[in-house]
This record gives C-alpha cells, structure tokens and sequence, in this order.
C-alpha cells in the first residue's frame, strides 16, 4: 500500500491517521517527560524529526546490504550515531536546555518511533521516501508534544516560551494557575484525553469493547 | 550500608522509574493486559537490569570517563562523548548472551522469559538506568542496587497496572475511550498515588 503512496501522504498520514503516540502506541516516554514547558518540548520534537528522518534516509540507503541477520544492531549503532551528533548540538549551542532534557535526548536512541520506521519502512523503501515518512512521524510526534506543551505551560504557569500570557494572581494579575498540570499525572490525563478526542473525530480507529455490557432490561 | 538502603527504597518508591519518570512506557502499556505476562516481564527487567547497570559501570568507570584509559597511557582521552552508542552495544549483548545461556542451561526459565527478552533491548527503562547511572556518578555498589531497585519499581508498576486492567474489562467504558485511552488515565491516577512518596526524605 505504501508503495503507491504519493509523496503528501506519506508526510500527513502520520499526523492525525496514523499517530505514532495516539494510534501506534509508540514513544511515548519522553513525550510526557519534556512537556512540562514549550521550550523542552519544542527542542525535543525537532531532535527526534531530525533523527528519525536521517536514521531513515541512511538506513534505507543501504537496506540492501545489510545481512538480515544483524539488521538490528547495525539499525541501532546508525540510530546512536545521530543521536551522539545531536547530543554534542545541543551540549555546544543551547547548553542549559541539554541539561533540562537530561537523560531524555540519549533515550531518543531506544525511542521505539525510531526504530519502528526503520524497521517497518525504512527497510524496503528508497530513501527519499523513507526520509519523507522520518519527518511525516516526527511531524506527528511534534505535534502531540507541542499540544501538550502549549496547555501544560499556559494553564500550568501562565506562560508560553517562559512569556507571561495570562497574568498570575500572585504576580497582582487574575488567573489562578492549576498547578497540577506541571505534575507528572497530568500528561497522562492530557493524552488519554486527547486520544478519546482523535478517536471521536476518525471512528475507525477506535478499539472494540473486550466485553459487550448487555443493554438494560425492565424487569417485569 | 543505610546509604544503600535509602537508595533502594528512594529508586523503588520515590522515584519510580515508570510512574515518576514515564519510562518504558511502550512495553508498560502494550505488555499490561494480562497479570501473568505483566509480571514475566516485570522479571525479565530485573533480570536484565540488574545485570547491564554494574556491567555499564564498570564499562564507564574504566574505559569512557575523563582520564578514566590512564591505566593505558593516555591520561588526557575522553571519551564520555561515546556512551550512548557504548551503553546499548553493551546492553544489546548482555541480552543476547542472557538469552543463549537460559536457553542452555535453564529452557524451563527460558520458556518463561525468553519471549521478552529481545524485546527488553529497546525498552528505555534500562537504557535509562544507564544513563541515570552516568548523570548521578554512582560507584559500583550503588550502581548494583540502583540497578536492582529501578528494575523492581517498574515490574512493580507493570503488575499493579495489569492488575487493574483486567478487572476493567468488566466496565463500561465510554467508546472512544476504551484500550488505550483509559489505560492513560489510569496510569495518570497511579502515578499521582505514587506522588505522595516524594515528600519522603531519606
């Protein structure tokens, strides 16, 4: 089916049909961790659309060499080659924001999106059509990082970027910040939330009850 | 000895690796909805875990940190840069290996685990035991019941949420919410109960 993909679906149906946090379960451990402002999120989101994107390219560049064997350590040492670039741009450029991610952009390496695409795509497509899916599912996991960035750091802090928007009451403004949205559960709560909306709007991917509750009868 | 002690118990409860750090959400959600394999798993983490954490160690302490090759004659090399990729090749073969001695000498283990075991080569959590091992500049010791204590907060977590998950089955769940949805939401309330360790000073 991908094969005759056309080049925009191959880079949108990763967004909203294809999710890779809401529909493919995948990588979804960092995507609660660095979301509690937009500055991580957004730095994270671009690290993870570069790294998959080239760890797709150069993969499927040299698909046809690789033994099948050891096609997963040789996908790995490609994948943490990139990520040790990465890493080494954020430490040199923007060095106070490597220590917020911490531990979370060498997790970029065992970040299943990663490894998935190469796995599921990368391997038997040509590499302009892999790089395009690299960046379609990491355009699909920008977008659920910055969403929950953006209502994380407004409701949370009142701000955005560390820019005050909505006024605090202790700063002798009139919002009351939910300070619950900068704990860790609150993630959780916004992606569960956020799933049901998706699967609201496309029905078809919604998942079948285990169990069918009987409807209720009257009893005479 | 109390210093290690505290460690374990802050690794297990206080900074749980799944309810407090979110890692190893992958498996943590696709492998819950059955105890039984939940706390397989759960086990194979600790297993693996508890094995590649000193291994890491040592690796680091010896070969990779700052001035860590002048046993070698190059006191001025760093090569910290590489652990990532020296972490996961280290990893990747422990599993490896892990996976051919059980099938040797212990199939009836093997059966039991041997299902999970690759798949614990991508799971973050131990990935992430490594790297917090680095961060945190743990010695040996420390290193092992790190190792240990980090590996049984997350098969910890797993079961608790298998548990809880097959008594949902029963529940009438709003359509669009039912699977993956709910399981957020129930890891999101687990893991604002698990919250209340963190004012525990140790």
């Amino acid at each position: 089916m991908t094969k005759q993909a056309t080049t925009r679906e191959v880079l949108f149906d990763p967004i909203f049909n294809n999710n890779p946090i809401a529909l493919q379960i995948l990588g979804i451990c960092s995507a609660l961790a660095v979301t509690s402002n937009l500055n991580t999120a957004l730095v994270m989101s671009i690290a993870l659309t570069a790294v998959t994107a080239f760890s797709n390219l150069f993969i499927a560049m040299i698909r046809n060499q690789i033994p099948s064997s050891i096609r997963m350590i040789v996908q790995m040492v490609i994948i943490a080659s990139l990520v040790i670039v990465v890493d080494q741009i954020l430490q040199a450029y923007a060095f106070t924001l490597a220590k917020q991610l911490s531990v979370f952009v060498g997790l970029i390496i065992t970040n299943c999106i990663v490894m998935g695409r190469a796995e599921a795509y990368a391997m038997q497509n040509p590499p302009w059509a892999s790089f395009l899916d690299g960046v379609g599912n990491g355009l699909g996991y920008s977008l659920m990082l910055i969403a929950l960035g953006v209502v994380r750091e407004l409701f949370g802090a009142g701000k955005l970027f560390g820019v005050e928007i909505l006024p605090l009451v202790h700063d002798g403004g009139w919002y009351q910040p939910n300070g619950l949205l900068l704990l860790p559960p609150s993630a959780f709560f916004l992606i569960g939330l956020f799933i049901w909306a998706l699967r609201v709007w496309k029905k078809e991917q919604q998942e079948p009850a285990v169990f069918q509750l009987a409807p209720q009868v009257k009893e005479d | 000895m109390e210093h290690l002690l505290s460690l374990f118990v802050r690794s297990v409860f206080i900074e749980n690796m799944a309810l407090a750090f979110f890692l190893g959400m992958c498996s943590f959600i696709a492998i819950s909805k059955k105890v039984e394999t939940a706390i397989g798993l759960g086990i194979a983490v600790i297993v693996v875990q508890a094995i590649t954490l000193p291994a890491n160690n040592l690796v680091y302490t010896y070969l990779l940190k700052d001035g860590a090759l002048a046993w070698a004659g190059l006191p001025d090399v760093d090569l910290s840069y590489l652990s990532f990729l020296t972490f996961i090749g280290v990893i990747a073969a422990i599993v490896q290996i892990l996976e051919m001695l059980l099938d040797k000498y212990v199939p009836a283990l093997y059966n039991a685990l041997g299902i999970f075991l690759p798949l614990i080569t991508v799971n973050c959590v131990i990935m992430a035991g490594s790297l917090f091992m680095q961060e945190r500049d743990y010695n040996f010791s420390e290193s092992v019941v790190y190792g240990v204590g980090s590996g049984f907060s997350w098969a910890l977590a797993i079961a608790l949420l298998a548990g809880i998950r097959e008594k949902l089955k029963y529940s009438d769940v709003p359509v669009g919410l039912q699977g993956l949805g709910i399981a957020f939401i129930i890891i999101g309330l687990m893991s604002l109960g698990f919250m209340s360790f963190s004012g525990v000073q140790l």
